[in-house]
């Protein structure tokens, strides 16, 4: 039989210290903030237009008022970014093997997956939006889709050309090894692209690819511009009608607290793979 | 017949001759081992051998087939040579078991339990069954290495390319590795092996092949060319290996 563990003197004393010192910082850290907090109070409260900024702008009354409308708007906005969101991605993947490929009968499509990422990361996406939403209706053609239809194809190619550069800085990082080993077991390109090249780049660019789907999720509120009545547009015609800001700051809110569950999975894998990529440097 | 025919083989790159003219046999069961300084071509013989490379002249013959004629294959080819490399080469995100089964798999569409049953009876012949499920960075090198070497015999290939299996692992390790490879030769398995280990090259080669900028100085049985060698480069190299300690 082993007797238990007893740590020693001087660990003990240890260990009381770091406590102490724990403690010490956590008093600290919530003192600075409160000063802070007070401070930052006492000079916007204090400033001499706080009262009418109060009233137009904070107003609960107009917000409670202005609320299921803009609720209603917001489920357009959710369903645009889930439906935008998948679109983007899985064009963004393909235009990123598109450019990847290297034989010759391919130049063409390789070609014109470049152009495409050149032409659209350079666009501004309200042009985007404003060419497709007004310019092909425009055309007046049968079979016109409608214009959320043609809203949420603007940030599906405008973003899709974002990822897609994501996606290829993945598929370059993979070591040239990886697929000599795949392709010595006999492996074909596609087999290799699929099984051993894809997995390994999609895993290092999560990150800076959920970045792109928590930007997407902010601008789909552009649709707004194009007709569709989202959490935005809503919150314009509430103001319209009351002459009153309020509503747009709680449409604001309403995407900060959307976006919150995005961006926290966002920092959590990018917390992740760091420490995964410092384990691996370490080796 | 043999199972690898070289035949005046020819790799340039960019205007750097790597490979001169170069001839190699290789029979069934036979254990060739290359041996020549660093830059000699022996990596760059191997990729050829498993059409890595493509070659700038000259044929090679697998089984009698010609592989580098224009309208071959190549997946179909690889399927047919395992190669094992420096590094390992493991695929990180894929368990011990995927890594091993997954050309089984892929490229013989076995059902996943045939290639897993497989893959396991060769683990546990190198003594890895229960290393099955972990991810290869928990393993050590040479357990890396021997998943490496199980994986290229999962395809039951004809040819194995074993390219200086050894050289990146702690000497501790490197025993580990050399056992299976005399176990494979035990089993008859046909080998070319690229090494910087002499001591093990006279005691697993049928014929060790002294490489010279891409051209094959010197062949025969170990003991010929480790032992007597004829030609003054040879002699060199095996002075300067000796200096350096390599061959007790
Ligand atoms: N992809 C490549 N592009 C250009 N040159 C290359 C390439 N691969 C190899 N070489 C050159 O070919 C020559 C032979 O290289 P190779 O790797 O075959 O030598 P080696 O005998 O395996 O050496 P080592 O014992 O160091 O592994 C070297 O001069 C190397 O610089
Ligand atoms: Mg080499």
């Amino acid at each position: 039989m082993t007797t238990a563990y007893q740590p020693s003197q001087l660990q003990q004393e240890r260990i009381a210290y770091r406590r102490r010192q724990t403690v010490l910082s956590a008093v600290v850290a919530a003192a600075s903030t409160a000063v802070i907090g007070v401070l930052a109070a006492v000079a916007i409260t204090g400033a001499p237009g706080w009262a009418r900024v109060r009233r137009s702008f904070l107003d609960p009354a107009i917000a409670l008022d202005a609320l299921p409308d803009i609720l209603h708007g917001l489920w357009l906005n959710v369903q645009l970014l889930f439906f935008c969101a998948i679109g983007a991605l899985l064009v963004g993947l393909a235009i990123a093997l598109l450019r990847t490929l290297r034989a010759p009968v391919f130049f063409p499509l390789r070609a014109l997956a470049a152009l495409y990422t050149y032409l659209l990361r350079g666009a501004p996406l309200l042009i985007v939006l404003y060419l497709l939403t007004f310019g092909v209706p425009g055309l007046r053609l049968k079979g016109t889709p409608p214009l959320l239809v043609l809203g949420g194809l603007a940030l599906v190619i405008v973003y899709a050309a974002y990822l897609a550069e994501v996606f290829r800085a993945g598929i370059e990082s993979v070591h040239p090894s990886q697929r000599a080993a795949a392709r010595s077991l006999g492996l074909t390109y596609r087999q290799t692209m699929r099984h051993v090249v894809l997995p390994q780049a999609i895993r290092r660019v999560t990150p800076p690819m959920l970045n792109d789907l928590v930007a997407l999720q902010k601008d789909v509120g552009l649709i707004s511009l194009a007709g569709p009545i989202d959490a935005i547009r809503a919150a314009q015609i509430q103001t319209a009608e009351t002459y009153n800001y309020t509503p747009y700051v709680v449409a604001g809110v309403l995407f900060v607290l959307l976006a919150i569950p995005l961006i926290a999975v966002t920092d959590w894998v990018t917390l992740r793979s760091a420490r995964r990529q410092s384990a691996e440097a370490a080796l | 017949m043999n199972v690898l025919s070289c035949r005046a083989l020819r790799k340039v790159f960019r205007g750097n001759v790597v490979l001169h003219d170069l001839d190699l046999e290789v029979a069934e069961h036979e254990v060739v081992v290359l041996i020549g300084a660093s830059g000699s071509g022996k990596s760059t013989l191997l990729r050829c051998v498993n059409l890595l490379e493509t070659v700038d002249d000259g044929t090679i013959h697998l089984d009698g087939e010609h592989i580098t004629s224009p309208g071959v294959n190549p997946d179909r080819v690889r399927q047919r040579i395992g190669m094992v490399f420096q590094a390992f080469n493991l695929f990180p995100h894929l368990t011990v078991l995927d890594n091993v089964t997954l050309a089984p798999r892929r490229v013989h569409r076995q059902p996943r339990r045939d290639a897993e049953a497989a893959a396991m009876r060769l683990l546990d012949r190198v003594g890895l069954a229960d290393k099955a499920r972990e991810y290869p960075d928990r393993l050590s090198g040479g357990q890396q290495q021997r998943v490496a070497i199980v994986r290229a015999l999962a395809n039951s290939p004809r040819l194995i390319l074993l390219d200086e299996v050894t050289s990146a692992l702690d000497p501790e390790l490197v025993g580990e590795v050399l056992s299976l490879i005399r176990e494979l030769r035990a089993d008859g398995t046909t080998m070319l092996i690229a090494t910087h280990e002499m001591s093990f090259a006279r005691e697993v080669a049928d014929r060790v092949c002294f490489l010279d900028q891409g051209r094959i100085l010197e062949q025969g049985t170990p003991q010929q060319v480790l032992g007597a060698p004829q030609q003054p480069r040879t002699q060199q190299f095996l002075e300067r290996i000796i200096a350096a300690g390599r061959l007790p």
